[in-house]
């Protein structure tokens, strides 16, 4: 049993040294910006996260006179961990919810977003920690269907 | 039997992690995403250039992989293997399909006040006189895609680093064609007045090493108000316009995630823009669209009122981009004047 534990670790051990961790988690999408929102926010739903609201900063800039290409602001979170969040660490609460930025490339898309590790930092409890964990592994999970998406 | 098993795992394992990596799809995980698909530039320079390609060794390339470009927006990957920044350094080698230059790593001699002196007539327009380079990122939002090349930054601890005496050398003696780069042998100076040159940018690296300091700001600005919830909002709003920033909304931080009216009433969020400043702000980075737009929170717990924020100088470390420290540093000053203001 010890053997294949051992080998179960190895396994996991050689997928893991291929995940490269970073302050920004970005990519990007060869599909049109408004296909690529569509996208973003089917996968975002998919992984069971709510996208509270949208904040379309190309108009407001466009509004004031400004020549900027498409850029907006996705707010994303789940309920239950918004408000556990926030309640319990209201230090975060500028943080929350978290916001991913799409914007247009010539053709292409991107999106970036802070790995949610960053914040982990923020909370003193090791089991909250885990949330950020797993945020994270959303994240990548997302923007992988977003730089996969054709 | 179960043993064969676990071998036959074992053997899994070590060809998962040894076959030979993929440097295009490498590329397109890692750096695609700043550079372009085909290296074009976007939020990072452009790096198809046939005359930048041929004229780096794969030592700088893959060096420069390794670290990075500390503030310059360009991340440091330590973590890659060996294996995978050679595939990385093939594949963008593979554009041009011409072998790899190699470079006498013997340093270079020469005068470095003499140096000084050509490079502060000859390469500080573009440059700087210190060396910090051109402003801005890649070739998007911050710049048209028409515009040269931005000029790298020499003092970074990442490039002399990552260039030999004798590349920077090659550099200054051929120029790199279709960027303001030109040739200094062609432009009427000697290969010693060269060797000043590059023996004055090589002293860059001790200033750098000198300046290197680790900062430590608060991730959130908190001010408590001495008003009730709903006074400070008041006050919040005259204050964020007293700064000549425009009100957005107001609305609750739990708006989008529960039904309309159920929100939780004590966590008020106000936001607000001033679109001159998020318009240079994008131009510096186009990535902080993230952190926008301006925003303060109000809330109510246990009778006590406070008002907060995110605190920029905490963020601006994400980004790797010196650039926007200044900016940041102003919003940070902003939103502790707001927030002062508000609970006068």
């Amino acid at each position: 049993m010890k053997f294949f534990l051992r080998i179960f670790f190895l396994i996991c051990f050689s997928i893991s040294a291929n995940v490269i961790a970073s302050d920004l988690i970005m990519a990007r999408s060869h599909l049109s910006f408004s296909e690529a929102m569509t996208n973003l926010q089917v996968s975002l739903r998919e992984h069971g996260y709510t996208v509270a609201r949208v904040q379309r900063i190309d108009v407001g800039l466009t509004g004031m006179g400004y020549k900027t290409d498409m850029y907006r602001v996705v707010f994303v979170g789940k309920t239950d961990e918004i408000k556990y969040l926030a309640d319990k660490y209201p230090q975060m609460i500028p943080y929350l919810p978290p916001k991913v930025s799409i914007f247009a490339e010539e053709g292409d898309t991107l999106l970036v977003t802070a790995n949610p590790i960053a914040f982990a930092q923020m909370v003193d409890d090791e089991k909250d920690r885990l949330i950020f964990e797993r945020w994270e592994s959303d994240v990548y999970s997302v923007f992988d269907d977003f730089r996969n998406a054709e | 039997m179960i043993k064969f098993i676990g071998l036959f795992f074992l053997l899994i394992a070590s060809g998962v992690a040894n076959a030979a990596p993929d440097g295009k799809a490498l590329f397109n995980k890692y750096c695609s995403v700043c550079h372009g698909t085909e290296g074009k530039g976007g939020v990072g320079v452009p790096l198809s250039l046939p005359s930048f390609i041929n004229s780096v060794s794969d030592e700088y390339l893959k060096r420069t992989i390794r670290l990075g470009r500390p503030g310059r927006i360009m991340p440091a990957f330590p973590k890659l293997s060996e294996a995978q920044v050679n595939a990385i350094a093939s594949h963008v080698r593979s554009w041009t399909n011409v072998p790899a230059v190699k470079f006498d790593p013997t340093p270079v001699t020469g005068n470095k006040e003499h140096g000084k002196e050509i490079f502060l007539t000859r390469c500080a327009l573009c440059h700087g006189a210190d060396g910090k380079g051109g402003k801005g990122t890649g070739v998007t939002f911050s710049r048209k895609r028409d515009l040269p090349i931005i000029a790298p930054a020499l003092n970074n601890s990442g490039f002399l680093a990552s260039a030999s005496d004798t590349m920077i050398k090659n550099t200054l003696i051929h120029g790199r064609e279709g960027t303001p780069m030109v040739s200094l042998l062609e432009s009427g100076l000697t290969e010693n007045d060269i060797d000043d040159v590059v023996a004055y940018v090589r002293s860059f690296q001790q200033i750098e090493k000198a300046e290197a300091q680790e900062e430590h700001y608060d991730a959130a600005i908190v001010v408590d108000s001495p008003y009730s919830l709903e006074e400070t909002v008041e006050n919040l709003k005259q204050a964020i316009e007293n700064q000549n920033f425009k009100l957005i909304r107001t609305d609750y931080l739990e708006h989008g995630f529960v039904e309309e009216g159920k929100e939780n009433k004590q966590q008020v969020v106000v936001h607000f823009c001033n679109f001159n400043f998020l318009f240079e702000a994008l131009s510096i980075d186009p990535r902080v669209g993230m952190f926008l737009p301006c925003r303060v929170t109000v809330i109510e717990r246990e009778g006590k009122v406070q008002m907060m924020t995110i605190n920029p100088m905490r963020l601006s470390k994400l980004f790797n981009n010196d650039a926007l420290n200044e900016a940041c540093k102003t919003m940070t000053e902003t939103y502790q004047s707001i927030l002062e203001d508000a609970s006068l």
